[in-house]
């Protein structure tokens, strides 16, 4: 299906585990760096949590942020709105009517630090003493709340919760909402903070963390036969997105265009990816269909690759039916290998890694894949970068979660 | 412990600034929490929800619309201490 609405991004903007900006985010990932770290609490001997480590931001919001912001907002609020005032600047501070201005940023888990702890304080306390603030806080469309708020987005603020998947369908919405007429600009992405024992816990109970204490930096490593999990990050990533004719109207710096975007649901378990693939391939077509995009022009996909055993090889193989022999010039980049899995956040940074791995015609690198999985049926971008080609190229990125969700977004290069 | 009026004072000076960002010495007695200070009604209620653990005092919500300034705040305060 052709659209007839380009969508461009005009603004970038993330807080990390390998940074407090995208420049800095961008440039360590380049670099190979891993974000992840040992705990800085002993809630692996206090709680008999068999994770000790994970991937925490870079630079802390008490770093960046006013004390009554940090009151006022849960870590996943905060993470966002530190990401949306990157974007938004970095974008030119657009001059837009508020009423075709949309918001639209996920988190995948919601405000779980002041859930928890209001109960805490209940318990303790007593129910006087549960502050009013808490449900605005804890309520998972608190951040893009916040960013509708702080930069009068009356065209619509949305929360999409679709777990890992979140922060790109989140995207793949601000672009619809400009496609349908609903807004000329959206700020748009996804945020998680979850460092905190009890999902951390819950986490492990479900076996999909990594458990390489001895060795955080080189836990991540997708698809290297001795992954063992992911590691669990934290942080945002948002991006300004804008109609083309908006962009150009206002002679604003294009990083590239979101092409196509593919939504679907496997329908088969609420962890487990369907083993043939068929959800994701059928979210990749799908964005390629609405992109235009031909297989040959894709050259660059970064994966959802989580590093977890089964997962990603079910992808890979995906991207090969989707992609067929024009897979062999595809690179591959899984950059939670450095990053860790930010959940909610996770989709939209790895959007803006792509976003600018076309912007500069450069794969960023997988770390820590020492022996590649001899069934892995794609060319890897293996510890450094590697060079996009000139032209119109295409890339697709993908981000699936827990529930069975799916989401392809195709980026063309502007 | 019963505290002075200008220990709570200072006590309730704290917490509007933390809650609002404003420098404490700008919360004065004869300020209005609303018209001079700008706090909405979450604000106040989350100012006395904080103010009734750190004085140890119970303030009823039937008396949070009496309280228009600082000093009002500081008045039942220093009252309601047993």
């Amino acid at each position: 299906m052709s659209h007839t609405t380009d969508v461009v991004v005009t603004g970038l903007g993330a807080t990390t585990p390998l940074g407090g900006d995208v420049k800095s985010t961008w440039a360590a990932a380049l670099a190979g760096e891993s974000g992840a770290r040992p705990f800085e609490e002993d809630w692996s001997e206090r709680y008999g949590i068999p994770v000790q480590f994970a991937a925490t931001l870079k630079v802390k919001p008490e770093e960046v942020l006013e004390r009554p912001e940090l009151k006022r907002m849960d870590p996943s609020a905060q993470y966002a709105i530190v990401a949306a005032r990157e974007a938004w600047a970095d974008a030119g501070s657009p001059e837009v009517d508020g009423e075709r201005l949309g918001a639209v940023v996920s988190s995948g888990i919601g405000g779980i630090w002041t859930t928890l702890d209001g109960w805490d304080v209940l318990r303790e306390k007593g129910a006087r003493r549960v502050l009013p603030m808490t449900v605005p806080m804890l309520m998972p469309n608190s951040p893009v709340a916040y960013v509708s708020l702080e930069f009068g987005a009356k065209a619509g603020a949305h929360a999409l919760v679709s777990a890992c998947a979140s922060g790109a369908e989140a995207i793949g919405y601000g672009v619809d909402m400009i496609r349908a007429g609903r807004a000329d600009v959206v700020i748009a992405g996804g945020t998680e903070a979850t460092i905190h024992p009890m999902p951390i816990a819950a986490f492990a109970a479900s076996r999909t963390l990594s458990l390489r204490n001895d060795d955080p930096q080189g836990a991540s490593r997708p698809y290297d036969v001795d992954r063992d999990g992911f590691v669990i990050g934290e942080g945002s990533g948002v991006v300004v997105l804008e109609s083309a004719e908006h962009a150009a109207a206002r002679g604003a710096r294009v990083y590239a265009r979101i092409a196509g975007v593919g939504l679907s649901a496997d329908g088969y378990h609420i962890t487990s990816p369907e083993p043939s693939g068929d959800g994701q391939i059928r979210a990749m077509r799908s964005a390629l269909r609405e992109s235009g995009v031909t297989a040959p022009e894709v050259v660059h996909v970064n994966a959802h690759a989580t590093s977890t055993v089964v997962g990603d090889l079910i992808e890979a193989r995906s991207i090969r039916g989707v992609l067929g022999d024009d897979a062999d010039h595809v690179a591959l980049s899984a950059t939670k290998s450095m990053t860790g899995h930010l959940l909610g956040g996770a989709g939209a940074l790895e959007t803006i890694f792509t976003v600018l791995a076309l912007h500069e015609r450069q794969a960023p690198p997988t770390i820590n894949v020492s022996s590649p999985d001899p069934e892995l049926v794609l060319d890897l971008v293996r510890d450094t970068p590697r060079a996009l080609p000139a032209g119109d190229i295409a890339a697709i990125n993908n981000s699936f979660g827990f529930g069975g969700h799916n989401v392809a977004l195709v980026v063309t290069s502007a | 412990m019963a505290y002075s009026e200008q220990d709570i004072l200072a006590g309730l000076a704290e917490i509007v600034s933390e809650e609002t960002g404003l420098p404490t010495d700008a919360v004065q007695s004869e300020k209005s929490f609303t018209d001079d200070l700008d706090i909405d009604s979450l604000s106040m209620m989350t100012i006395v929800t904080l103010a009734e653990e750190k004085f140890d005092v119970r303030i009823p919500d039937d008396e949070v619309k009496n309280l228009a300034t600082v000093g009002d705040a500081v008045s039942f305060i220093a009252n309601a201490q047993s």
